[in-house]
């Protein structure tokens, strides 16, 4: 069953890839996404086998290499973590494949898409299936090609292509570390595959190693380094710039692969590999550092940004920050459950978001929508119901899973825990204000000067439309999306509205013991999943004060006074662009290293490559060779007395090197 | 001793070279007679005297015979080196025929030359002391430098002639000179007679001598720098002369130098490789740049083989059994190679004339690939591009210079070729690559089955070099 799970995508990946121009866009759909939705439901039969059953077990496939003590293999390990993921990634993917059905419906290369869809699935499902850290690193890197393929799907549209590259190649500076990590793992335990290392991990927890100079403690270094891939991966501070970005690919695949799943391997990846970050409180305080930083830094920028995608993207990278500092804290099942109940809410207002600039004939700006609830009724209640989950209203599944994630770190009292606690607190408010800003601004109000200024909208998203020019004349009049669209929502809704209660018990309550079998551990001092019950009723009750005092102030600025946050904005020029612009990273990494390595590369092109090594090499040589051969044919005069004297001249030279050198 | 009257010698060793003097003194009858007229019948008996005394030569038993008082010697070399220089020969009168008839160079004195050169040729190759040597050289040159003038009314080939004359007459004297002074110093003009007198220490004197022979004898060979004759006569001798010139002499000459060397100066082979080592760098490196220069196919052809004459020296340079068979394989590789690109430079006929610049080559891979092929494979193999003939020949010497330890001798002749294989392959694009120009006309049968079998030969050597390796072993042990 988990076989096919697996290699279902994989099939459909091939068939829409090899055949697609053959079978047509319509077979290639119905094949990928009816291969997705078999796997979705053996997934969900897989989650309650696993999780409420007989628990974990691994289902070994082939061998892949042996190489003295490096074995590794090809198999499936099928534990409740997993269970979880393969839940979230199989039913997120197969309601996106549906979905895109009517999304694309215009797009000519749908079958590329589909196909690249299903490859996206199955190495993101070999990633979480994985068993050692080399299979993990596949599916690692496997979901990358499949983000970049996907984000670069228009690639026509220069923007697109750029960020495809971004986002290649910002992940590569995380593989890098995760490659290391895996390295120095196998260094210290002698194997890649997890049973193995989590068993030894208590014989070289004391050890030393020596890097960049410093002696560091050898579980730490290892757990920063893989830290460092899943930084990567999960766009945390720092290495996030590429996924703001990544929302030139399809709306459908940022719903999918930036926002549901492939963004959160960085969780999966830290959960995974509990039993050895339990061993390093070091490593699990800096992941909560950066955890806490991320989610406030990107709830910062998402007040003001005007993409209605960006902001959903933004909100995304700060969400994973909350999940990683539920990690920092050591409340592991706090933080994958904030993963599974994010990835049916960030998907919902996702694909909500997907509707909604359908509806506007590829507009994303929310500047210049407003008053849609009429006219999109269906989207605009999904997307309220999404807008609630995330920001936690009471027994949603945001409500649950934040909360926790805000108790656990109060009650860890670990690392830089009262940093992080104010940080998320505060988030959590500007959760709240930014995702009803944008509910504000999109639905409600009347339909702003989307129309006066429309064909100047339409003209600046014109590459947007690509494929979609039947829509781009004459009057439009915002419709609801065709119902292929608006059923993935629906189940999405349904998942934000129940996932949190029904399975709070499971993953944070009574039930964790019996649900997750020993698949997440924790140390014998770690008791944080008591204590987050006992916290003080102040703890428990600051993030929903919070988001109600945020969708108060939504509602001051943007219902009631919408002249304030213009007044705000122009009081407070500085800090505003200063959010604006995502505080400058990006201009401070092309000032760091974008231009660095730009001046660097044309230095070693020009003078490096052109200059020494043609100069000097295949140019220069040839050059002196043609110097010899001009030198060389001058003497050729033609005159006999010049051939005589060479002649004579011969001679006399052999005469005299016989008589004063060579004669001995 | 006490008889007065000298027992004539044993003709029998020499009967091939007496056939060949003979038939020569009864075509000059035949033409006296019968005037330009008989050139065809001149032309066809001239191939069948050499093409008999090649079977003659091939027939003679195996073993060492000398005569006229060890003047005169058959051994295996000889018999191994006349063969390789009478098919050069006899090529180059074949395919001669042609194009002197179109050229109207019909004259029935050129087949006569041609045979008296050779003749001269075949004592060189056969000399035993020095005034065989000088004799020898003395025949074949003065042949050569008429041959070399044939076209009476053409500027360009009686310069030619002139040039080669005069600075032939130098070169002989060089070598006379240095044969009166070894013969001073050593009391013996027998090969023999020198090499016992020249045992480890050589004086001063002798010296003089071989230095001044190693000169006379490089100006044959055209080896730097005693080659600045060759692209001018190249170029200005009529290209079946050219291909006579390049073909023939170079083998005999090389012989004489390997015999020279070997036999009469063993014990003081230290003192005559420094010499041969110089020339050949010298000629490898003046040969690869000088080619890169020509736009002229018979000129870099010329420069071509004063490159190949420095790397048969490299296998001289070794001083060993090894190295003369590298020298015996590479002059038969080199003799067959050059056969073949000389005749399709006769086959380059346009518009009833005959053109020898490398643009004129211009995209012959479309208008004849199959010439075009033939031509790439042997400029592959003058390259020494492997599996090719070219690369074995260039592998013997090489490898019998590392042997001998001359590690410096064997990297720069393998520089040189790297250097050298620019030209040819730029033939190579020039008749693939570039924008075709006028086919060229249909070239005679006779040159067409050269090119053809030569092609084949160096395309298909690989297959079984054993024959003729061995063969050049044989030739090489005889010597020692």
């Amino acid at each position: 069953m988990v076989q096919a799970i697996v290699f279902l995508p994989l099939l459909g990946f091939l068939i829409a890839g090899l055949f697609g121009r053959v079978l047509g866009a319509r077979p290639s759909e119905l094949i990928t996404t009816g291969f997705l939705i078999v796997g979705a439901v053996l997934s969900w039969i897989v989650f309650f086998d696993v999780g409420f059953g007989r628990g974990a077990y691994t289902v070994q496939l082939a061998s892949w290499m042996r190489s003295g003590g490096l074995v590794v293999d090809w198999s499936l390990r099928i534990d409740t973590l997993t269970a979880v993921m393969l839940v979230v990634v199989n039913s997120v993917s197969a309601l996106v494949h549906l979905y895109s059905i009517g999304y694309m419906h215009e797009d000519p290369s749908r079958p590329r898409f589909f196909g690249y869809l299903s490859l996206f699935t199955f190495a993101m499902l070999m990633l979480v299936t994985a068993d050692n850290l080399v299979q993990m690193f596949f599916g690692w890197e496997g979901v990358g090609l499949a983000s970049y393929l996907l984000i670069g799907f228009w690639y026509e549209k220069p923007s697109a292509t750029a960020a495809a590259m971004k986002a290649f190649i910002v992940n590569r500076v995380g593989d890098f570390g995760f490659m290391l990590g895996i390295f120095l793992v196998f260094v210290l335990s002698g194997s890649v595959g997890f049973d193995a290392i989590f068993a030894k991990v208590a014989s070289f927890s004391g050890l030393k190693f020596h890097f960049l100079g410093t002696d560091w403690n050898a579980v730490t270094l290892a757990c920063l380094l893989l830290f460092l891939g899943a930084m990567g991966k999960s766009a945390q501070f720092l290495l996030h710039t590429w996924l703001p970005d990544a929302m030139e690919g399809p709306t459908p695949v940022s719903a999918l692969i930036h926002a549901a799943t492939m963004v959160t391997a960085g969780v999966f990846m830290v959960a995974r590999l509990s039993p050895l970050f339990e061993a390093s409180p070091d490593a699990l305080a800096v992941v909560m550092f950066i955890g806490a930083t991320t989610a406030f830094f990107a709830g910062t920028i998402g007040l003001v940004q005007n993409d209605i995608k960006r902001v959903i993207a933004y909100s995304t990278c700060s969400q994973l920050g909350f999940m990683f500092a539920a990690l920092g804290a050591g409340a592991y099942s706090a933080g994958v459950f904030h993963l599974f109940t994010h990835a049916f809410f960030k998907a919902l207002l996702f694909l909500g978001a997907g509707s909604v600039i359908h509806a506007m004939h590829h507009e994303q700006d929310i500047r210049r929508m407003g008053g849609l609830f009429s006219k999109i009724p269906f989207t605009g209640a999904m997307m309220l119901i999404g807008t609630l989950a995330l920001t936690g209203f009471p027994f949603t599944a945001g409500y649950f899973s934040k909360d926790a994630i805000i108790e656990s770190v109060y009650a860890s009292h670990a690392g830089p825990w009262g940093y992080a606690f104010i940080l998320l607190v505060i988030t959590a408010g500007m959760t709240s204000f930014y995702s009803w800003r944008l509910f504000f601004k999109t639905f409600a109000g009347k339909p702003a000067a989307a129309h006066d200024d429309h064909g100047h909208a339409h003209a600046a998203h014109d590459d947007h439309a690509h494929g979609h020019d039947d829509h781009g004349h004459g009057h439009h009049e915002p419709h609801e999306s065709p119902v292929v669209m608006l059923v993935p929502l629906a189940f999405l809704a349904f998942g934000a509205l129940a996932a949190g209660i029904a399975f709070k018990e499971a993953f944070l309550g009574h039930g964790y013991e019996a649900f997750f079998k020993g698949a997440l551990f924790t140390g014998k001092d770690n008791h944080v999943l008591h204590a987050m019950h006992e916290v003080p009723g102040w703890v428990v009750w600051s993030p929903t004060v919070m988001m109600v005092l945020g969708f108060a102030l939504a509602w001051l600025f943007y219902i009631a006074r919408p002249d304030l946050p213009v007044q705000l904005a122009q009081s407070h020029r500085l800090a505003y662009e200063f959010l604006l612009n995502k505080w400058y990273f990006d201009e401070l990494y092309d000032f760091l290293f974008v231009r660095p390595a730009k001046a660097l590369g044309r230095f070693l092109w020009k003078k490096g490559d052109g200059a020494v090594i043609d100069g000097l090499g295949p140019d220069g040589v040839s050059a002196r060779v043609i110097d010899v051969t001009n030198a060389v044919v001058r003497l050729q005069t033609g005159y006999v007395y010049h051939y005589a004297f060479a002649m004579l001249i011969g001679v006399a030279a052999f005469v005299t090197w016989y008589m004063f050198g060579g004669a001995h | 001793m006490s008889s007065t009257v000298a027992a004539v010698p044993a003709l029998g060793p020499a009967l091939p070279e007496i056939v060949l003097a003979l038939g020569a003194l009864a075509l000059v009858l035949i033409g006296a007679i019968r005037g330009d007229r008989s050139t065809g019948l001149v032309n066809a008996i001239t191939v069948a005297l050499i093409a008999a005394a090649g079977v003659m030569v091939a027939m003679q038993g195996g073993g060492k015979v000398s005569t006229f008082n060890g003047a005169f010697v058959v051994d295996g070399f000889a018999r191994f080196m006349k063969l390789a220089m009478l098919i050069g020969a006899a090529v180059a009168l074949v395919m001669a025929g042609d194009y002197m008839r179109k050229e109207k160079v019909h004259q029935f004195e050129f087949p006569i030359l041609v045979l008296l050169s050779t003749l001269g040729m075949m004592l060189m190759i056969s000399a035993n002391d020095l005034i065989a040597v000088y004799l020898g050289l003395e025949l074949s040159s003065l042949s050569l430098y008429v041959i070399a003038a044939i076209r009476r009314d053409d500027v360009r080939s009686t310069e030619a002639g002139l040039k080669y004359f005069v600075l032939g007459a130098l070169s002989s004297g060089m070598l006379l000179y240095g044969a009166s002074l070894i013969y001073g110093f050593t009391g013996s003009v027998s090969f023999a007679g020198i090499a016992k007198a020249l045992q480890g220490e050589a004086g001063t004197g002798a010296i003089f001598g071989l230095v001044f022979i190693l000169a006379g004898l490089a100006f044959k060979i055209s080896a730097v720098p005693f080659h600045m004759w060759t692209p001018d006569v190249y170029e200005g001798a009529p290209t079946p002369v050219t291909a006579f010139f390049a073909a023939a002499p170079k083998v005999a000459a090389i012989a004489l130098l390997v015999r020279v060397v070997m036999t009469a100066f063993p014990g003081i082979t230290g003192q005559w490789q420094q010499i041969v080592v110089f020339i050949a760098i010298a000629s490898m490196g003046l040969g690869a740049f000088a080619a890169i220069g020509q736009r002229n196919i018979k000129r870099l052809l010329a420069y071509s083989s004063i490159g190949h004459v420095g790397f048969a020296l490299v296998g001289l340079a070794a001083g060993t059994a090894g190295g003369v068979q590298g020298v015996a394989t590479y002059m038969a590789i080199y003799l067959v190679m050059t056969l073949g690109s000389f005749a399709v430079l006769l086959s380059m006929e346009r518009d009833g004339e005959y053109v020898e610049t490398i643009d004129d080559l211009a995209g012959l891979g479309r208008t004849d690939p199959v010439m075009a092929f033939v031509f790439a494979m042997l400029l592959f193999s003058l390259a020494g591009i492997p599996p090719l003939a070219g690369f074995f020949a260039k592998w013997y010497v090489f490898a019998a210079a590392v042997e001998a330890k001359l590690y410096a001798l064997a990297v720069i002749g393998v520089l040189t070729s790297v250097v050298g294989t620019y030209y040819y392959l730029r033939l190579v694009k020039i008749m693939y690559f570039d924008e075709p120009k006028a086919a060229f006309e249909p070239a005679g049968g006779v040159v067409r089955a050269v090119v053809l079998a030569s092609g084949a030969f160096v395309f298909l050597f690989w297959l079984w070099p054993a024959p003729l390796v061995n063969a050049a072993g044989a030739a090489a042990k005889s010597l020692f």
